[in-house]
């Protein structure tokens, strides 16, 4: 009974102590060495235009439908790149639900870039992402709009190919991860170009 | 399966080995009441102030009735602790979204859900907790449940290691030094190493961006008074609303995620968790992260050989959970990679693997790389949707759990569950020659083995008793979001997850709903307390033996032989368990997605 007694008092210490430590001073010191170091970061890399409106976040994905600008992923997060509800679409492999959308969203990419019948189509373009807020296309996706775009906004072909360059991300240290093109700001850079 | 992948795959592994050993022996200083460390000078002081304040006296030592009631009592009043603060959240500071209170399924599940180190999550996080919530109420236990079960591992190991012994260490002491030596100074490195990378740090409300391209979805039609309206066929009515805003989350991120990434929690701030690009910015942190799930782990393996001064029964451990590791990234990469057939024949370029729930930056290696480890050990973090694997690529995390997440496994919770399958490898080997067997001079008796085989029967009859109950009930399969074996997998996977301490999951399943919140959040006490007690009773037992000495016919816990068999011992007990239920979920998609059938 003693036992039990002196080993609930050092549990309550304890737990107040961890908070004191873990959840007060430790959080604290990272967040001032953060705003120090890696103001913008810390902070979300807010993209802000001319006038101070914060258009988005370089590293969160937006929704773009339209033919003037390359396209994102298909967003399963909330209406779509809802980024308070990040989400994948948990569909699994023999999902009815899923294939109907693969189905459509295949039929729809091949017609809106002008591919054939029997083209593949890549897999980045027609599925979500586990987010839902994949800021990123595959080179080649780019590579497939790029036509488009070009056309939509008549701007020279080579301009979209050299902007699409600028905004590919490539594998960190030349080794990991896949390379990928940041939509935000390639349309972005799109829209600065006049 | 690309050349370059193959080079990822090589630095990963060459990382873990090469941490493996100074990890290990820093270990074991910390480990040490009377330990040395580098960072004496800054912490020493705290620590011992620390104790003043708990009332304890670091000189002491006890037996394991007396360790596992300090870990029982502990573990009791933290839960307490979240609870309250997650039910009274509404009247909390810290909280600019204002986000209400939870319910109180919702606060329990989540309270012994961290408590557990399991980090199941039935909630959104960035649409649900408040950053007093996120910061205190929730990190706390990524930093307790981390230190208690590395503390247990460690008391299991001196059991290992003394003999004719009655204590196995003071649980307060072990608490105290593997948070202040070991879990706070990474922490406080790698927190900045992700605000590097991207990651937020800050206590801003959210913000609001203006879309570029704003865009129109449909929404139910709603009266003044909140209520949907119905139209004259009795279907709600919708109506045009312009979406031309984006909210960014906010909040106080990176501290909390390089705990949950090291103390193997795995719950994140963002309901996407690492797969959020706040949560896991680029490749390189995602890399980093992965490295934090195993190094503890991994260093263990060496402090079990040093403290039994048999470093080659370290390695021999350490083999046996790295060959298990590797077979398992392998089938999940080359599933994923050879992607899904029913898509393939819709058009989808074959060449770019299954890609529906994984992020572009992490492609189809890092993806399937992530799960594998995160499975491996207790983390539970995920950077792609488990839910959209294919058959078999999603089998392998849900294999990965069943064997008890004993492949480095959670810091501490790994070691100490292969050493339940270490004791059965020689309880086996000791019944083929016809020996008593032995572990390290120590005899192995009934009551050894029944201690260890009640951990292993705990397990099952969780996994399978709960999943066989959802499936038959209403409130099973009413949170399915796939038809199907891919339902069943749904189930398996979730009570899998959360008996083993894991926290991942078929994400599609809804479970924040009375039964669901208190069946999963019973299996994670469950998979916990029903675990450790009896692993505790092993240690004291382990304790007090005499050592004969070794002789011709002594079995050796190192080398290639003893690797093989610990390998076996784990895949049997695995295979034969679950296999009956994997064969109906998994297994059998496999064969009706090569077939082209849909549910």
């Amino acid at each position: 009974m003693k036992s039990l007694i002196r080993n609930l008092r050092s549990s309550v210490m304890a737990v107040l102590v961890l908070a004191i430590v873990c959840c007060g001073i430790y959080p604290l010191v990272v967040f001032a060495a953060a705003q120090i170091l890696f103001h913008d970061k810390a902070n979300g890399s807010l993209i802000t235009d001319a006038s101070g409106t914060v258009r988005g976040s370089a590293l969160l994905g937006q929704p773009f439908t339209g033919d003037k600008y390359f396209n994102s992923r298909p967003s399963a997060a909330g209406n779509g790149y809802d980024a308070t509800s990040s989400a994948g679409s948990n569909l699994g492999p023999t999902s009815q639900k899923l294939n109907d959308a693969i189905k459509d969203r295949v039929a729809d990419y091949r017609k809106k870039n002008g591919l054939n019948d029997a083209d593949p189509v890549p897999a980045d373009a027609v599925t979500a992402s586990g987010s839902g807020l994949d800021p990123h296309i595959s080179v080649r996706n780019a590579e497939l709009q790029a036509p488009r775009v070009a056309k939509a906004r008549g701007v020279p072909p080579e301009k979209v190919a050299e902007l699409i360059r600028q905004n590919t991300d490539s594998p960190d240290l030349g080794v990991l991860g896949d390379a990928g093109v940041n939509v935000l700001k390639l349309n972005l850079a799109l829209d600065a170009l006049k | 399966m690309r050349n370059l992948d193959w080079l990822q795959l090589a630095l990963f592994i060459a990382i873990i080995v090469l941490i493996t050993k100074p990890l290990g022996l820093y270990l074991v200083q910390v480990l040490d009441a009377k330990g040395k460390t580098w960072l004496d000078w800054l912490v020493k002081p705290v620590e011992r102030v620390t104790y003043r304040l708990l009332g304890v006296n670091p000189e002491e030592e006890h037996d394991w009735k007396h360790f596992t009631l300090a870990m029982l009592l502990f573990s009791a009043v933290s839960a307490l602790f979240t609870y309250a603060m997650l039910r009274w959240q509404a009247w909390l500071p810290l909280n600019p979204q204002k986000f209400d209170a939870l319910s109180p399924h919702l606060s329990f599940n989540t309270a012994v859900s961290f408590t557990t180190n399991t980090n199941w999550q039935s909630y959104g996080g960035e649409s649900t907790m408040s950053y007093l919530s996120q910061m205190v109420a929730l990190t706390i236990h990524n930093f307790a449940s981390a230190a208690v079960g590395i503390a247990l591992a460690a008391a299991l190991v001196r059991g290992i290691a003394r003999h004719t012994a009655k204590t196995i260490g003071n649980f307060w002491v072990d608490l105290v030094r593997i948070t202040y030596y070991l879990l706070l100074p990474i922490c406080f490195v790698f927190a900045i190493f992700l605000v590097s990378q991207g990651m937020i740090q800050n206590f801003k409300p959210y913000t609001t961006a203006k879309l570029m391209e704003p865009f129109t979805v449909q929404v139910p039609k709603v009266d003044d008074k909140g209520q949907a309206v119905n139209g004259a066929d009795g279907k709600p009515v919708m109506v045009d609303q312009v979406i031309t805003e984006q909210s960014i989350v906010q909040g106080p991120m990176a501290s909390q995620v390089a705990i949950k990434m090291l103390g193997t929690n795995g719950g994140g701030y963002t309901n996407a968790n690492a797969a959020h690009p706040f949560e896991n910015p680029t490749p390189l942190s995602n890399f980093i992260q992965m490295i934090s799930i195993f190094a503890i782990a991994s260093a263990l393996t060496y402090y079990l050989g040093r403290m039994t001064q048999n470093q080659g029964h370290g390695w021999a451990v350490w083999s046996a959970m790295f060959a298990l590791f590797l077979a398992g990234v392998l089938v999940c990469w080359w599933a994923e990679a050879k992607g899904n057939p029913i898509h393939h024949n819709l058009g989808v370029a074959v060449a770019d693997g299954n890609m529906e729930g994984k992020e572009v930056r992490f492609g189809i290696f890092n993806s399937a790389l992530f799960a594998t480890v995160t499975t491996d050990a207790s983390c539970g973090a995920v950077n792609a949707m488990h839910d959209s694997f294919t058959g078999l690529g999603g089998m392998v995390p849900m294999l990965n759990i069943e064997l008890g997440e004993v492949v480095f496994g959670g810091v501490g919770a790994g070691l100490y569950g292969m050493l339940v399958f270490v004791v059965l490898a020689v309880f086996i080997a000791g019944l083929m020659v016809g020996r008593t067997p032995e572990y390290l001079g120590k005899k192995i008796g009934a009551y050894e083995v029944k201690v260890a085989l009640l951990t292993l029967l705990v397990l099952a009859a969780s996994i399978l008793g709960f999943t066989a109950w959802a499936s038959v009930s209403k409130w099973g399969v009413a949170g399915l979001n796939n038809a199907g074996p891919h339902g069943l997998s749904e189930m398996l996977y979730a009570f899998s997850s959360c008996t083993g301490n894991n926290g991942s999951a078929f994400a599609g399943l809804t479970a924040n709903e009375p039964w669901y919140d208190t069946t999963l959040g019973l299996a994670t006490l469950i998979g916990r307390f029903l675990m450790i007690v009896p692993i505790m009773a092993l240690a004291g037992a382990l304790a007090q033996k005499k050592v004969v000495p070794q002789s011709a016919g002594t079995f050796p816990v190192s080398g290639f032989t003893f690797t093989a068999l610990l390998i076996g011992t784990v895949l049997l007990v695995g295979a034969l368990t679950f296999l009956p239920a994997l064969a109906l979920g998994p297994v059998v998609e496999h064969f009706l997605t090569l077939q082209g059938k849909l549910f």
